[in-house]
């Protein structure tokens, strides 16, 4: 229960971040908030040669609205966006998923990019944010790109992102204009992690349905979307939605059963 | 590899020379020796270990004593004035809030913080701001009613 050596920089400046993430032949991880990180440390299933810790990076502390668009700085808490007037008024299902994660004493240092990072299907963020197309803006020492959820997000706690890469800045686009929202979920205890969930960005006939816990990834339901702009029913939304997943094991049928009743509330609950 | 560190801990500046993998809760029990801090499931969950880091309550399990070089830390020894009861810990005592005392200390520095932003909260907001620490012996109930009591004395204070 306590972690193995590895060796330690806190650099103040990104441009020495993406040099440290640049060095070959060592197996180099982030550290940011550490609430998923420093567990796994504790219990040695990650015994990284060497650790980086962005957290005297002040250059990387921001959350601000920027015109139309929400900018989440990779060292910005959950706590940060738990408290923003901003956030609150602009992006409201940011607002509303956040309260489900952790605990208070989790969200005062974990961070939003971290979560989005370590891709744990069952995170709220991840899922909110690929309901609001959000851009995920990487950067190395090779340069940088842009990726959206679906390029981002591989497979169970996996990105496409490489080694060297640093997810420096989520960008959230505001919310389509008289749209409404929501984020539900189902845990067994609050701030234990959700057995189901679901974000919905809904105006009119255009809506935007993401799942938690339905897969590998945080997963955008296009089929479910598709179903909204042409027929406009959310009930058989909520059937396309489930119809698709590929779950398996004896929980399969009551996790689809309730993954359904979650999309259908939560478009619902978006459009009222 | 090791590192010179110092941390203001509970209004004293604590220097120590520590190895990166040392997590702040063993810092703080094993190198600055306060003991009050306990420490349960060493991996985020039980909220028994919970300090507050720059005045925010944070799991010291899970932040390496490196990090919290040049910060702020404050732990139960912090509470109470001499010999006296902060009146939170009064509340406690008077309610029947704990009974082995294991996790106490965690709770106590999570009150602190929250009663400090929130000083008239509901029933819920207390509920929902002890849900990041456990307790076996208690059922919460008297956790819950001795929040409440301390909440009404120190907006009194």
């Amino acid at each position: 229960m306590k972690p193995a050596a590895f060796a330690y920089d806190d650099p103040r400046e990104l441009g020495h971040v993406l040099d440290l993430l640049a060095r070959e032949g060592e197996d180099v991880k982030v550290l940011a908030g550490g609430q998923s990180l420093v567990p796994l440390l504790n219990f040695r299933l990650a015994r990284p040669d060497r650790l980086v810790d962005l957290n005297r990076v002040e250059e990387l502390a921001y959350l601000r609205r920027d015109g139309d668009v929400l900018r989440i700085g990779a060292l910005a808490r959950h706590a940060d966006l738990e408290r923003s007037e901003e956030v609150a008024a602009g992006w409201p299902l940011l607002a509303a998923a956040v309260r489900f994660v952790g605990h208070v004493q989790i969200r005062a240092r974990g961070t939003v990019c971290g979560s989005v990072a370590h891709a744990d299907p069952a995170a709220e963020l991840p899922v909110a944010l690929a309901a609001l197309d959000a851009r995920f803006h990487v950067r190395s020492a090779r340069g940088s790109r842009t990726l959206g959820a679906e390029e981002l997000f591989l497979g169970f706690l996996t990105t496409t992102l490489e080694p060297d890469e640093l997810l420096v800045e989520i960008e959230v686009p505001a919310p389509p204009a008289g749209s409404g929202s929501a984020f539900v979920e189902h845990a067994r205890t609050h701030g234990d992690f959700a057995l189901g969930g679901a974000a919905a960005v809904v105006a009119g006939r255009e809506a935007r349905l993401a799942l938690l816990a339905a897969g590998p990834v945080p997963l955008r339901a296009r089929e479910a979307e598709e179903v909204v702009a042409t027929r406009g029913s959310f009930p058989e939304a909520a059937d396309a939605a489930v119809a698709a997943l590929e779950l398996t094991g004896p929980d399969a049928d009551w996790r689809r059963a309730l993954l359904r009743e979650l999309a259908l509330r939560a478009l619902e609950r978006a459009a009222a | 590899m090791t590192r010179q560190i110092a941390v203001d801990l509970n209004g004293l500046v604590v220097e120590a020379e520590v190895e990166p993998r040392l997590l702040l809760s063993d810092f703080i029990r094993h190198r600055a020796g306060l003991h009050g801090t306990h420490v349960g499931c060493e991996q985020g969950v039980c909220g028994a270990c919970t300090v507050q880091l720059d005045g925010a309550p944070v799991r010291s399990c899970l932040l390496l004593a490196v990090q919290a070089d040049g910060h702020t830390l404050r732990t139960v020894e912090s509470l109470a004035p001499g010999d006296g009861l902060h009146p939170i810990q009064a509340a406690f005592q008077e309610t029947h809030a704990l009974q082995c005392g294991f996790c106490t200390p965690g709770f106590l520095m999570s009150i602190e913080a929250f009663l400090r932003h929130r000083p008239d909260p509901s029933e819920d907001e207390i509920r929902e701001a002890l849900a990041g620490n456990l307790c076996r012996c208690t059922g919460y109930r008297a956790i819950i009613e001795a929040v409440g009591l301390a909440a009404e004395r120190l907006r009194g204070a």
